[in-house]
């Protein structure tokens, strides 16, 4: 290490002064535009600005984050140290009052909003959004109908700057969901100009160009290469953001941007392996920033309508079997919180995630494979999501090692990232790894989507189970009527019931990692786990 | 030269038909379903149906591929999903990065190439020609990735003499104004230096990395050549007649020795095109080497079939090129013609 | 033998000593004198198909057993060549492995041989349809870019050992039966040919067992360079994702996993099995080019 940087020293003068290419910073010019302008490195870009449009991939929400405004948003609280977005306490954005009633919520706008353009933001273009948003189908809508947002009759425009919103039925995850990426405010008049006949809700427009009243807009997006956001100096929503200009990299290789961010010519990147953030964060010369995801969990799951994993002997053998704090030595390097190895008198809480009592014990999980008539063990075959090989490989390889020890043999499946939304929707997997992350943070909506008999996507496992069902749905009505104490039984009922029958076996809840250098400051952690431009701080 | 010409162009339909068919079938075999990403995460299988038949992927194959044919002749390669845009406009915008670095690794490669063929030649079974051989054939026995990997730890990470690997131009310069796509000659006829070393940095450990791996054929090549045209009886007839060896090697014995190097050239260029897919990831490199291969991991095949087809052409056209070089180079192979 | 033989009436007179002929062995024995670095790529060989044939037999650790207290070890007296971020045994592994590439290698050269010389062969020997079936396929696949259309075979066919030979065989394919076909052209007509065609052997009968090993020596040159090649190209295909599964060992999938952990320090991970991959396609091009001396009879004086 030490002769590398006397290399470094000498050669960056050398390099300097002889050098027809010297870099950037040794221009004044250049130097004043370094300065002002922040670069974010990752692995992939969006291909689509708008959250609406159609198969948008993940790095496009934080495009429609940074550039969108939403009615309300959240008050920032601090956790660890990191400002953490507060799930119970709301802020106005666009909004400038919210009045709760029985079945609606009536929204004031504030009187000085604008989008962009000049023009204002007024109730119809409100309702137009949210309309696009239930109406377009995909993920956006799927989204709004977590919170029982699935009609346009349910918004009401009553006058130039008020909007209502009636509700379906009395759902605690209505006014979360108002504030998560999807219902962002666009500006209805502009998209309409450069809507068709074939495309009335103007997605073709709204993903090349942003069209709204956020704190920043796109100015230049390549897609694949780069996207360049300039700030908006006339945004109300909150404090004018401190830094002028984003320009967001896609770098394909991992060491490449690590290797960007320790010679400083990078200044944000979360998008790194973990080995390096924990050797970045003992080098000590980048800020790195480590959140636990919410309400999200790694683990691995198993098709229980298919033997041999349909009996619950064969899975807590399996959950016996898997090397857990292998992975999370070898794997998270110390970056997530175990989910295992809770010890015999825990008590279960009213939360999520939360560890079960499993550990590693050979022992045992042969013994059970034999009490259910598996002593000579099978063979099967062990998935991931090549999307996230970075984690998911190595969990697999080191899982398979040690099932192979009770004698199941797994052959390795390793699917590429853009199928696997479709095999897991296919429900043939025996056995695979994955994760699942809701945006909406209460133990309930997990439970919805992974454990319900309704058998969403997400109930990767294929479980169906009466009792299961009477507690969620018991959870999900007692939360809406303000009833704690039914609300807190029901949710404990859930994740012991989870944890006796272990369909799936969590294993960590992930951290969410990003470094930073020195002179960047102002990392906020939001459910979306993606950056949010708008409190970011350069020198 | 006109009738040659057309018939080249004539013979090459038939290779050109084939790749259409192939590529077709190709990405419909290959796994990943379109319609289940367009319908997005929680879609239900009737969902996902629906947006199949919006798609017409529920069409019989023949049907489908009439379609995609029509397409094509309408100059409509598809969308690609993960950039959003039209195929030809993507492919239209990182053609030029992509030829650029080619062109340049391979000029670097024929600058050091071609010399120590010479050389070998020349000296043959000395100390030169073993050395030749073993430099040129170490540059081709590692894998591109990994010379391009130990290039930048070496010169950019440990060194700091190449700049960042964050692909055509530092963040902080705009392109020249585009007249061929080529930065290094778009920004000389803008007469901007600054901008043409701007643009030249980058491109110099991408073109080292491609020009390392082309060396090997080239020198062997240029080597063999010469070996057989310096056995001729012209040259020894030069020789005996006292001429320099100076000038006997360079402008008697290399001007015969250049066509079947010249061959090798258009042999290696073709090869070389294929080949950087992984130099352009490396060094991300927005050619279209790395966006065929992010769009054929994430089952994307529009972009695929798009950048196969253009490279067909490519190479239609390449060797086309090539022969009336021959010809201009020697003048039997135009009269045989 | 020298002096003049007394003929004893009625002896039959002794056979005359055998002409000197320039045998093989001894003609490798000359060029390998001649040319050091081929002495030294024959030697290379010889040392890797020992370790693929004892590979597993002499690892000092089992290639696939983690031991994850151990990880990321640098070259040590326990581990020669350092261990991998689950701990296995870096040494272990390129050992291992050399079955596995050399595998890949030979039989991806067998099956391309099988394929494309004799379709080559056959295509210059009976010309007509089948020289024009044989060609359009090989121009078919050369107007691909090659590295591309393997990646795209196996991403269609899944990511096996089986599929990344076939998808080497198919690329290789055009260069097999273009340079076959060339050679049966030439020795269509030719003296010994006709001689077979006259004792009544069947067209088919002539291509397999008169020409075909006539082709050959010169296919073998050629053989050497693609089983260097085919190594490439499965490491070319590990980076991107689409080579062996883990956690089989093999050279290209550890170079491609331990490409990233260079920037990191940890250059043993790479280093090591690169090497391995490297001396061993260093060598095939070498021997490549050593047996095009000693075959190429323009060369023989």
């Amino acid at each position: 290490m030490k002769r590398r940087d006397f290399l470094k020293s000498m050669t960056a003068l050398a390099a300097g002064s002889a050098l027809p290419t010297a870099p950037a910073i040794w221009s004044p010019a250049k130097a004043q535009a370094r300065q002002e302008t922040l670069l974010i490195v990752s692995e992939s870009g969006p291909n689509n600005l708008d959250i609406h449009g159609v198969g948008t991939n993940v790095p496009g929400y934080e495009v429609s984050w940074n550039c969108y405004d939403r009615l309300i948003s959240h008050e920032m609280k601090t956790v660890n140290g990191t400002p953490y977005y507060d799930r119970d306490k709301f802020k106005m954005e666009l909004a400038d009052d919210m009045a709760i009633g029985d079945m609606s919520v009536t929204f004031k706008l504030k009187k000085n909003a604008v989008f962009q353009d000049g023009t204002p933001v007024t109730a119809k273009d409100v309702k137009w959004s949210l309309d696009r948003a239930v109406s377009v189908g995909g993920f956006p809508t799927f989204q709004m109908g977590a919170g029982s947002l699935t009609k346009p009759e349910q918004f009401v425009v009553l006058d130039d700057r008020t909007i209502r919103i009636d509700f379906l039925r009395k759902d605690r995850l209505t006014i979360p969901d108002l504030a998560v990426i999807v219902p962002c405010v666009i500006n209805s008049e502009l998209v309409k100009k450069n809507a068709t006949e074939k495309d009335p809700w103007g997605l073709e427009y709204t993903k090349q160009n942003t069209a709204g009243s956020g704190a920043y807009r796109v100015t230049n997006w390549t897609a694949g290469t780069q996207v360049v956001l300039e700030r908006n100096d006339k945004w109300t929503g909150g404090p004018l953001p401190r830094v002028k200009r984003i320009v967001w990299r896609m770098v394909p290789s991992a060491g490449n941007r690590r290797a960007l961010l320790e010679r400083g010519d990078a200044d944000i990147s979360y998008d790194l392996p973990n080995k390096d953030f924990v050797e970045l964060k003992d080098a000590g010369k980048l800020t790195i920033v480590s959140t636990p995801y919410s309400n999200g969990i790694q683990y691995i799951g198993m098709n229980v309508k298919n033997p041999p994993f349909d009996d619950p002997k064969v899975r807590q053998a399996v959950a016996c079997a898997i090397p857990y704090q292998k992975i999370m030595d070898a794997v998270l390097f110390g970056l997530g919180r175990p989910l295992f190895g809770a010890p015999a008198d825990y008590r279960t809480e009213a939360a999520w995630p939360q560890p079960h009592k499993f550990t590693t014990d050979i022992a045992k999980a042969k013994q059970l494979m034999a009490e259910a008539g598996h002593a000579d063990g099978f063979e099967t075959t062990l998935s991931f999501d090549l999307g996230f090989a970075g984690v998911n490989e190595p969990i697999c390889v080191l899982t398979q090692e040690s099932l192979a020890q009770i004698g199941i043999k797994t052959t390795i499946n390793k699917v590429p990232g853009a199928n696997w939304r479709t095999e897991l929707n296919k429900k043939v997997m025996p056995l695979y790894t994955n994760v699942f992350s809701g945006w909406l943070d209460y133990p309930e909506y997990f439970f919805i989507w992974c454990y319900h008999g309704k058998n969403s996507i997400f109930n990767t496992m294929s479980y169906q189970s009466k009792a299961m069902d009477a507690l969620i749905d018991g959870a999900s009505v007692a939360a809406a009527e303000g009833d704690k104490a039914g609300y807190d039984k029901d949710v404990k009922g859930f994740v012991d019931l989870a944890y006796a029958d272990m369909p799936r076996i969590p294993l960590y809840q992930p951290y969410v990692n990003v470094a930073m250098q020195k002179n960047v400051s102002g990392y906020q952690y939001w459910f979306h786990r993606r950056l949010d431009y708008r409190a970011l701080v350069k020198g | 030269m006109l009738r040659q010409t057309g018939k080249r162009l004539i013979t090459a339909i038939p290779s050109l038909i084939g790749v259409i068919v192939v590529t077709f079938l190709l990405t419909r075999v290959l796994p990943g379903d379109t319609a289940a990403y367009f319908a997005g995460p929680a879609a239900t299988p009737q969902a996902i149906a629906e947006v199949r038949a919006k798609l017409g992927l529920d069409q019989p194959l023949p049907k489908q591929f009439v379609r995609y044919v029509r397409d094509l002749a309408h100059g409509d390669f598809g969308t690609s999903l993960t950039t959003g845009q039209p195929v030809i406009s993507d492919i239209a915008s990182r053609l030029p990065a992509s030829a650029e670095l080619t062109l340049l690794g391979l000029v670097i490669a024929m600058a050091i190439a071609v010399p120590l063929g010479i050389l070998a030649a020349v000296r043959q079974g000395s100390l030169i020609d073993h050395a030749c051989r073993i430099v040129a054939t170490a540059g081709v026995s590692l894998p591109v990735f990994f010379t391009g990997l130990l290039l930048v730890y070496a010169f950019y990470f440990l060194l700091g003499w190449a700049p960042a690997p964050l692909g055509r131009l530092d963040v902080f310069y705009t392109p020249p104004p585009q007249v061929t796509g080529f930065y290094l000659i778009d920004s000389l006829l803008a007469r901007d230096l600054a901008l043409f070393r701007a643009c030249l940095a980058p491109l110099i450990l991408p073109a080292a990395t491609l020009a390392i791996f082309s060396l090997a054929p080239i020198a062997r090549m240029t080597r063999a050549a010469m070996l057989s045209v310096l056995a001729s009886d012209f040259v020894r007839t030069a020789r005996a007649n006292g001429l320099a060896p100076h000038r006997v090697i360079v402008t008697y014995a290399f001007r015969n020795a250049m066509l079947p190097v010249v061959t090798t050239l258009g042999m290696v260029f073709s090869f070389l095109l294929g080949a950087n897919v992984l130099v352009e990831k490396v060094f991300a490199w927005p050619g279209i080497g790395s966006y065929a291969v992010e769009a054929l991991i994430a089952s994307d095949y529009a972009p695929v079939q798009g950048f196969v087809l253009t490279m067909a052409v490519l190479y239609v056209l390449l060797n086309l090129a090539i022969d009336l070089l021959y010809g201009v180079i020697d003048p039997r192979v135009r009269i045989e013609a | 033998m020298s002096g003049a033989m007394r003929m004893e009436p009625g002896a039959v007179a002794a056979p005359a000593p055998p002409a000197k002929q320039t045998s093989l062995l001894s003609h490798a024995r000359h060029v390998i004198g001649e040319n050091p670095v081929t002495g030294l790529a024959f030697g290379l060989f010889v040392l890797l198909a020992l370790c693929a044939l004892l590979g597993p037999a002499i690892a000092p650790y089992d290639p696939l057993a983690s031991d994850v207290a151990a990880k990321l070890q640098a070259p040590s007296l326990h581990h020669w060549f350092g261990t991998d971020e689950y701990g296995r045994d870096i040494l272990s592994r390129v050992m291992v492995a050399a079955r596995l590439d050399l595998g890949i290698a030979i039989f991806s050269v067998a099956l391309v041989f099988a394929l494309g010389g004799v379709s080559g062969v056959a295509a210059g020997f009976f010309g007509g349809w089948t020289d024009l079936i044989v060609g359009r396929i090989a121009d078919t696949i050369m107007a691909f870019p090659l590295f591309v259309l393997a990646m795209g075979i196996v991403a269609a066919l899944g990511n096996t050992v089986t599929n990344i030979v076939i998808a080497t065989a198919i690329i290789n394919f055009p260069l097999y039966a273009r340079v076959a076909r060339a050679e049966a052209n030439v020795r269509r007509d030719a003296g010994f040919v006709q001689a077979a065609r006259l004792s009544g052997n069947g067209e088919l009968r002539i291509v397999l067992t008169q020409v075909l090993p006539n082709v050959m020596p010169i296919m073998v040159v050629q053989m050497s360079l693609t089983m260097g090649y085919a190594i490439l190209n499965a490491a070319g295909l590990s980076f991107i994702g689409l080579g062996v599964r883990p956690p089989t060992p093999e050279w290209g999938i550890m170079v491609a996993e331990g490409a990233g952990n260079i920037i990191s320090g940890e250059w043993w991970i790479a280093l090591f099995p690169g090497a391995a991959l490297m001396l061993a396609v260093f060598c095939f091009n070498l021997l490549g080019d050593g047996l095009r001396d000693i075959v190429d009879p323009q060369r023989r004086t």
